[in-house]
């Protein structure tokens, strides 16, 4: 049961506020962000998604940004209500095209219209954006994304997987096509997010790859589809331990750990021919996720060296090399290092002919900070620093500095090698094919070496 | 459609005139053709029973839900039928019988069965609600528990974590009693959990991954081998991270601790500040549940040398807690802290441990008494009592180790500790009845076994995430404290009666002492003797005192602890409104709370005078006030009595309700606190005869 719900610009402004049961005062907008802003005085980093405050429980999700709230008095499952909140972002999102404060803005009343649906008098009714749509009678109010403020890298994080460029994505599921007729388009996007840290002596500590099947439907009458997956696929390593590298090495079979799937999927066919069955209703949703501890390649090598050059002067040579086929090409390449605290001033030497390539340090919290626009399949790439620290250091700068982390994206290219044979829409339209777009995405979560 | 939405309108009013209006078209709802209404009308009923429980049950609606959940076709209805009904008989529950029998047939089986049966019509959130009340539902055979458990194992691979976790819960608490079943459920539900946590956004991962913390505490035999799924990523927030390193923690044994500390010490050595901290504390953890000993000692001691002064502070803590528990270790530790600045420590529990080990090993470190007399020399600019305490304390036992080197500081120390005895009394009082907990975490798993199982039957709630019971949430505090002391008392009886003795010292005995030692500063033998003597009296006395008065009260805390003086407020203050205004815009909120009001109080404001006179004869007085039954607002005012020091009220009571809420701004924020409790209880004697 959820009392209210609101959502809070980066400055604590009302941009939504629904008051569902009357039980928790109407200040309580401003007493959560009050919390929020300041917890990290209290030393504890970050607020928590959920807490409690007199009596009343705050739950929020970032997203975009934004900060959806919800509070009750009731002891709920809070996985229902963070679950719930990303839900709302996510059917916002579905008809507004682009989820920001601006859209928020301007398109409060269809937010509103949704609101009303989605919860009434504190019970969850509906978040099927499909379902949702009877329901709505508002045209939304079309925002530029291009005209899109830019964000901090941390909301990079926070948003996760959806920056995908294109400008159909952004498209409302109920907008209409200037042309009066909407384009049969598909959008399905393998997405997977891989974790790697290396030790120090550039051995592969832990590896993990979250993956999930995004699927965007803009067809008209719901057809079924079919999506096959590779044949090799398996998943649950049996008695093995899941840590066990000695087993498949590199070729064969794709293993999954485990995964999940979206309630509309039929895995009736699924053991046998590993396909998927599924009616998409509208909008955006993940077919299926699933997590994968498998060996794999992973497609960055990093070298980072420091060493001392006289008393207070040191140098740090980067090295990145990308492992994957010369046809992808890595985007928005980022490799950040924390430096010594004591570091004042940092020269930096790119290799002849660098083009694309950015340099930083960011004085407040000691961090390098090199940023490459494009990185082509089997090419390495190096960057020299040269520190100068205002006091002599304590003997093991290796111990002050580091670890080096990463982030990137790689489209066309799975590091799983989960792929999806085929797909296929079950009505085939007589005039025209609908548009089938089948992408595959890398992206780094945590890609960290230690040096 | 629109016959929905002009019923949700209508229910959405919350005036109680219009409620004659309402069961008409409700009762047509809940009859109406389309799923759409009948699903509105079903919440509209409970919406009809909060603002009026009598028009609801009138006119018979409950019994009209309860066959619409069980016969109508939409899945939808059904659901939103159910949490009206489970809504409506557990507030009815405690007055009528009938209620509470008709609250147990939604449990019986022929309902469960139904709704089980109808599960994936359900929509995601529909299921969750079923899977809560199927909870509650106990099959008579094991075969049942079986059967509900195959139909709902699909459900474990949602999407929805909601769905997973109640899922979880369902089958945990059905295997209960079947322990070997219980394990294979745990071991089935290992998985998905771990794919829940690394698929969602943090905040859905944070959630996932407290109760996962919560099965880990419970079975952490099960997830020793899955640690490497505990290790922290370098983008992920506070709150996940610590979640995380309390669960590598646990689940460290003889196999992985290796491994698991050489993690922690890679985080140890990370930028960021707390995180750092919090690993250190973990290492420190892992080293007191007795795997490994021999590694971590080497490795903390490595981060001593690190130089990094937050590094250090903690690693300092925890090598004293690992001295007290493994004395054998003395040697190596010694040799390390014997080499660390005390310049480069600042904060006060790692200078405190400090202290302590260099009185504690004076006789194996050759300076020590040299540190402490440097030490003592800064006695003034130490402000932290605790620091204080252990510095006389550990000047005290180097002395007996090792007299001619220790005198002058002793003395000194006691010189210092005496003059600072009369500030510092009610502090230092404290620190002696509750030192510090020293190696606490040894005993810390053995009180919380209880809140553990109080959690674990509110899976799936809030309880999990704050890691308390739901009764349990004000009450904990206080058990929390006594369970303390307690714990204290058994635990080093030894050391508080060595802490005590110099501090009782200077209370009872120590006066001569001072002179003494002061006096004579190439102090004879017989001197050292008498220093000797006096403090085991004290010590003896304490102790008598643990046995009279169960340690919480002490020989020091007879001193006369002084008290904040009440506050008075000037009978006769005067304030216009224009400074009062101006007054409410500059001055912050100093307390901002919500009282309910006594019933006598409620019935008594009937007109906003009858309550201004009542506050007159408080002191308080009422500069404007407004407002209508229900809802009334005053602005009060007071002044202290000795000083021109005002404080602001606005204060909003809602008659309906018997809600108060009061907003406190004051000229001098320190005493609003008071005034606070004093506008409080002047307010509950409102009404009263």
């Amino acid at each position: 049961m959820i009392s209210q719900f609101f959502v809070l610009s980066q400055r604590g402004d009302n941009i939504v506020f629904r008051d569902y049961r009357g039980e928790v005062q109407k200040g309580s907008a401003e007493i959560f962000f009050r919390k929020v802003k300041f917890w990290k005085e209290d030393g504890e980093g970050e607020a928590p998604p959920v807490f409690n405050v007199d009596g009343v429980n705050y739950f929020h999700v970032k997203v975009a940004g934004l900060l959806f709230v919800a509070t009750t008095r009731v002891n709920v499952s809070p996985s229902l209500v963070l679950e719930l909140l990303q839900r709302i972002a996510r059917v916002s999102k579905d008809y507004l095209g682009v989820l920001n404060e601006d859209s928020l803005r301007k398109n409060f009343v269809l937010v509103y219209e949704l609101l009303d649906e989605v919860i009434d008098f504190g019970y969850v009714q509906t978040t099927s954006t499909e379902v949702l749509k009877s329901c709505v009678f508002n045209e939304p109010i079309v925002v530029d994304a291009a005209r899109l403020p830019p964000l901090g890298p941390a909301s990079i994080f926070m948003q996760g997987t959806k920056r995908m460029p294109g400008t159909a994505v952004t498209k409302s599921v109920i907008a209409n096509e200037p042309g009066g007729r909407t384009r049969e388009e598909i959008f399905v996007d393998i997405i997977e997010k891989i974790s790697v840290t290396f030790s120090s002596s550039g051995y592969i500590l832990t590896s993990e790859i979250d993956g999930t099947i995004q699927m965007k439907s803009y067809l008209t009458g719901n057809p079924e589809i079919r999506l096959a997956l590779n044949d090799d696929l398996s998943i649950g390593r049996g008695g093995r331990s899941i840590y066990d590298y000695s087993g498949s090495s590199g070729s064969g079979a794709v293993i999954l750990d485990d995964c999940n799937f979206h309630e509309s999927v039929h895995l009736d066919s699924f053991d046998v021919d590993r396909t998927l069955t599924l009616v998409p209703s509208d909008g955006e949703f993940s077919v299926m996720n699933y997590r994968m501890t498998q060996e794999f390649k992973p497609p960055f090598r990093i070298n980072a060296l420091i060493e001392e050059a006289g008393t207070l002067k040191a140098e740090v040579i980067l090295k990145v090399r990308a492992e994957f086929p010369s046809s992808v090409t890595a985007n928005t390449v980022q490799v950040q290092i924390p430096l010594p605290t004591y570091t004042t001033r940092v020269s930096f030497e790119l290799e002849p002919g660098a083009v694309g390539q950015t340099t930083d340090f960011k004085e407040t919290n000691k961090r390098l900070e090199w940023g490459l626009k494009k990185i082509v399949g089997g090419s390495e790439h190096t960057l020299r620093a040269r520190l100068t620290f205002s006091q002599e250091s304590h003997g093991n700068i290796t111990r002050e500095a580091g670890p080096v982390s990463m982030t990137f994206t790689i489209p066309m290219y799975n590091a799983s090698r989960l792929q999806v044979k085929y797909l296929q829409i079950a009505k085939k339209s007589k005039t025209h094919n609908p548009y089938r777009w089948v992408r595959y995405v890398t992206q780094a979560n945590s890609y960290v070496a230690r040096i | 459609m629109i016959r929905g939405l002009a019923l949700r309108s209508l229910c959405s009013l919350r005036v109680a005139n219009l409620v004659e209006y309402l069961v008409g078209p409700l009762g047509l709802g809940l009859k109406d053709s389309n799923s759409y209404v009948r699903m509105v009308a079903a919440i509209g009923v409970l919406k009809l029973y909060h603002i009026s429980v009598s028009t609801c049950v009138d006119a018979d609606f409950p019994a009209m839900l309860k066959h619409l959940m069980l016969h109508d076709p939409d899945a939808q209805v059904v659901a939103n039928c159910l949490s009206a009904l489970q809504e409506i008989w557990s507030l009815e529950a405690s007055s009528s019988e009938e209620a509470s029998r008709d609250r147990e047939t939604l449990l019986s089986k022929p309902v469960i069965y139904y709704l089980l049966n109808r599960m994936k019509e359900f929509s995601e959130w529909a299921q969750c609600l079923v899977l809560e009340l199927v909870v509650k539902y106990v099959p008579s055979e094991s075969s049942e528990i079986f059967d509900i458990m195959n139909l709902l194992e699909d459900r474990l691979q949602h999407a929805n974590g909601a769905v997973v976790l109640a899922t979880i819960k369902l089958f945990l608490q059905l295997t209960l009693s079947m322990t070997d079943v219980h394990q294979q459920v745990y071991e089935r539900i290992k998985a998905p959990l771990l794919t829940l946590v690394s698929s969602g956004s943090p905040e859905q991962s944070y959630a996932v991954l407290s109760h996962l913390h919560l099965l880990v505490m419970r079975a952490p035999m099960l997830f020793s081998s899955d640690y490497k799924h505990f290790y922290c990523q370098y983008n992920e927030p506070f709150y996940v991270k610590k979640l995380k390193l309390e669960m590598l923690t646990a689940v460290a044994n003889e196999s992985n601790t290796y491994e698991i500390v050489t993690e922690l010490c890679e985080y140890a050595a990370n930028v960021d500040i707390p995180i750092a901290r919090e690993s250190i504390r973990a290492v420190g953890k892992i080293a007191l549940q007795q795997y490994d000993v021999n590694a971590i000692v080497d490795r903390l001691l490595q981060f001593l040398e690190m130089e990094k002064d937050y590094v250090t502070a903690e690693t300092l803590v925890l090598v004293k807690d690992l001295l007290r528990k493994y004395p054998q270790w003395s040697h190596d530790c010694i040799a390390v802290v014997g080499n660390i600045s005390t310049k480069n420590i600042q904060e006060p529990k790692a200078k405190a441990a400090l202290i302590w080990m260099l009185g504690e090993y004076s006789q194996d470190m050759h300076d020590a008494p040299y540190i402490l007399e440097s030490l003592i020399d800064n006695w003034d600019d130490e402000h932290s009592a605790e620091v204080r305490l252990h510095l006389l304390t550990a000047v005290l036992k180097c002395f007996f180790k090792r007299p001619p080197e220790t005198q002058k500081a002793l003395g000194a120390a006691l010189a210092a500790g005496l003059v600072d005895f009369h500030q510092y009394n009610v502090s230092v009082a404290e620190r002696v009845v509750n030192p510090p907990k020293q190696a606490v975490s040894v005993f810390a798993d053995t009180q919380n076994s209880e809140i553990k199982d109080r959690i674990f039957d509110e899976f799936n709630t809030l309880s999990v995430v704050y890691q308390k019971g739901q009764n349990l949430q004000i009450t904990l505090f206080q058990l929390r404290g006594l369970e303390a002391n307690d714990k204290d008392l058994l635990l080093g009886t030894s050391e508080k009666e060595e802490s005590r003795g110099p501090i009782n010292n200077g209370s009872e005995y120590s006066a001569p002492m001072y002179d003494g030692s002061s006096v004579s500063m190439a102090a004879s033998q017989t001197q050292a003797e008498l220093t000797i003597s006096n403090p085991t009296l004290p010590a003896h006395a304490s102790s008598l005192a643990i046995d009279d008065l169960l340690g919480l009260g002490l020989p020091v805390a007879s001193t006369p602890v002084p008290s904040p003086p009440p506050l008075k407020l000037n009978a006769k203050a005067g304030l216009d409104p224009g400074t009062f205004q101006q007054k409410w815009r500059q001055l912050p909120i100093a307390s901002s709370q919500e009282y309910s009001l006594s019933p006598q109080g409620v019935v008594a404001l009937t007109a906003p005078q009858a309550l201004l006179r009542h506050m007159q004869g408080h002191s308080i007085h009422c500069i404007a006030s407004g407002g209508k039954s229900p809802n009334f607002k005053f602005f009060f005012f007071a002044q202290k009595a000795e000083e021109s020091s005002t404080f602001l009220v606005e204060c909003i009571i809602n008659t309906s309700s018997s809600k108060s809420q009061i907003k406190i701004k004051a000229d001098d924020q320190s005493t609003s606190q008071a005034f606070s409790d004093l506008f409080q209880s002047a307010l509950s004697k409102f009404g009263m005869p």
